[in-house]
This record gives structure tokens, sequence and C-alpha cells, in this order.
């Protein structure tokens, strides 16, 4: 009896082990998002154009992180809710690769009612971020809310939200192409952990290229 | 006769396992302390009890917690507006009120915050949370 547990249980741990071995190899982190076909040609999803402003008055878009990976989330400075964890999480990526150069943050303001350009600024200062990394970004809000479709995550006002804005808190990996390559809850410290892994594979497919 | 034991031990064993788990979700103070921190406060504060930044003050090693605890129960009621120093940091971003707390809730996590994470402050008591919290400005 006992030994046919043992044998059983051994079994579904080497088989175990042979799939959790699989995605951790040389294999390339996947890209995210619907795949069209046009003209025999897989088109992968990919963030569209945007221009926001950041805390410094500057603009910031798609070439802002030409040859570059970025990290995206969204949030609002007076956000009662998850946003601070999510922040907080934020930093800790930001100080873990401040040595990268490769590596940019956007963070997406979804209520431009409130936060101006210089809220977002006092706001940058007080997590002591820089712009030349880190951009906090406002615009025009139907052109906020639609981009966050494209990084899948829901930013829509909400009266009945805490703070008056509903949203995720994933945090967003994206590629020089624009392709979104891996995700995370950005509440929750192991999954930013295993995040932060990711991140490193991607920089070591882009020294292949 | 050995169905009949068996049957007695495996009752016996539930019933344990229902009086613990009875016993555990009763036993307030601290659990519920901890609970309404991470329901109310945490998302500031983090679940870490270190703030974020020089947005939302530290609560884990706080000169201010430890020099203010007369002022605790009015700040989590309704909140503060006031700049704060915290360790030598100013804070000047205002914290709300939770007002749906009551007295015996907000004495719990006040001494859920003064004991967690190393803090090592004493211990409120419920009268003197509701004489604060009668005071209130």
């Amino acid at each position: 009896m006992s030994k046919k547990f043992v044998l059983i249980f051994g079994i579904g741990f080497c088989f175990l082990s042979l799939i959790s071995c699989n995605g951790s190899g040389d294999d390339k982190l996947p890209v995210y998002g619907e795949i069209n076909v046009e003209d025999g040609d897989s088109i992968f999803h990919s963030i569209r154009d945007f221009s926001f402003i950041n805390q410094d008055s500057q603009v910031v878009n798609n070439a802002s992180f030409e040859d570059k990976i970025y990290i995206s989330d969204f949030f609002f400075t007076s956000c009662p809710t998850i946003c601070p964890k999510v922040k907080k999480q934020m930093l800790r990526i930001y100080e873990a690769f401040e040595t990268e150069p490769r590596l940019e943050f956007i963070s997406h303001s979804i209520d431009s009612k409130r936060d101006s350009v210089p809220v977002l600024k006092a706001y940058a200062e007080k997590i002591n971020i820089s712009s030349d990394r880190w951009h906090l970004v406002t615009g025009d809000s139907k052109a906020i809310y639609d981009i966050a479709k494209d990084y899948f995550s829901i930013a829509v006002e909400d009266p009945n939200a805490p703070g008056g804005y509903d949203h995720s808190g994933y945090i967003i990996l994206v590629d020089k192409d624009r392709h979104i390559r891996a995700y995370c809850d950005g509440t929750n410290e192991e999954e930013v952990d295993e995040f932060m892994e990711k991140i490193k594979k991607l920089l070591a497919e882009m020294d292949k290229k | 006769m050995f169905k009949m034991r068996r049957i007695l031990v495996l009752g016996i064993v539930f019933l344990v396992g229902v009086l613990l788990f009875f016993i555990s979700s009763c036993s307030p103070s601290r659990n519920q302390g901890a609970y309404l921190y991470e329901r109310d406060c945490s998302s500031c504060h983090m679940p870490d009890g270190s703030g974020l930044g020089e947005l939302y003050p530290p609560l884990a090693g706080s000169d201010y917690l430890k020099n203010n605890q007369g002022k605790l129960a009015c700040i989590i009621k309704y909140g503060i507006s006031d700049t704060l120093t915290v360790n030598g940091i100013q804070y000047d971003v205002p914290m709300e009120g939770i007002k749906k707390l009551n007295e015996v809730e907000i004495t719990n996590i006040i001494n859920y915050i003064n004991t967690a994470w190393n803090n090592q402050l004493v211990e409120q008591k419920l009268e003197d949370i509701s004489l604060q919290l009668k005071k209130c400005n």
C-alpha cells in the first residue's frame, strides 16, 4: 500500500519537475494578445501610437522608448486603494535595475482632472524618481483609457469605486517592438519577483540580437 | 466494535478541529487588529509598516508613533491634514479618517501597530481610547 503511494507520488513529482523545467529553459518570453494574420504574416498585438506629458512637462511618446523596453502601469495620485502598493513594487523594480539604461518606466494617471503636471511632479519628488527613467504622464483622458485597453488594464471612471476610478493593478512589460511580453499583479510581491526575472530574460534577448 | 471505535476517534478529531477553529476565529484583539490593518491601512502604510517614500510615513520604527500614542485614535478615526515629522522627514499628504471604525476596532488596530514589525510599544486600553475619541478636535 505505502510502496504504491510512494511510487505514484514519485512519478507525479518527476512529472511536475519536468513541466516546471520546461518553462525556464532558453526559450523566449511569450508575446501576449491577439495575433492577426495579414497576407500570410502574423501581426502581433502591439501598443498604439501615443503622446502624453510627463512630470517635467516633457512630451513622452513611442519614440521616447526607442530601442528600449519599458514597464507600464495605471494609477492616480489620490488613489486610496491599490496604487501605493503597486508603486512600492514598481520602486523595487526601479531600484533593482538602477544601472540598466535600456529599461524605463511609464505610469499613466487616469485622473486627468486632478493629476496636473505640478501634482505629478510633487508625487515624483516624494517617491524620489527621475523623469530620466520614470515618466508619470497625464493627457487626454480618453486617450489614456484607450491605451489602457492595449495594455490590458482596466481604467474607467466609476463613481462607485474608491476614489472614483476603477483600474487594475497590473504591471506590464513591453519590448522594443511595442509587444507585451510579461505582466504581473503589482500588489503581489512574489509575482513581482518572478516578473523581475522576466525583465532580465527580455534584456538577455536584446543582447543576442 | 472496531468500526465503532474508529467512528468515535474520527468524531473526536472533528470536534477538536471545530473547537480550534472557533477559538482561533473568536480570539479578538491582535487578530482583528491585523485584519483591519490589512483592510484599511496597509494600502498606504504597507503590509510591513514601511510607508511609501515621502508620501506616506512608516509605522514600523516610527518616532512619531512612539511619541504621540494619545493622538492615534483620533487620527485613525478622523484623519489628519497637519504636516507631520516622522524620523526626521516631513509628510504633508493628508490622511483621510476611517469613520466606520468603532472604539474596539481602533484599539485593536493601535495594539496591532504597537506590537507588529518589532515595534515594542505599550498596549493601549479600551477605556483610554474611548476617552481620547470623545475629545477629538
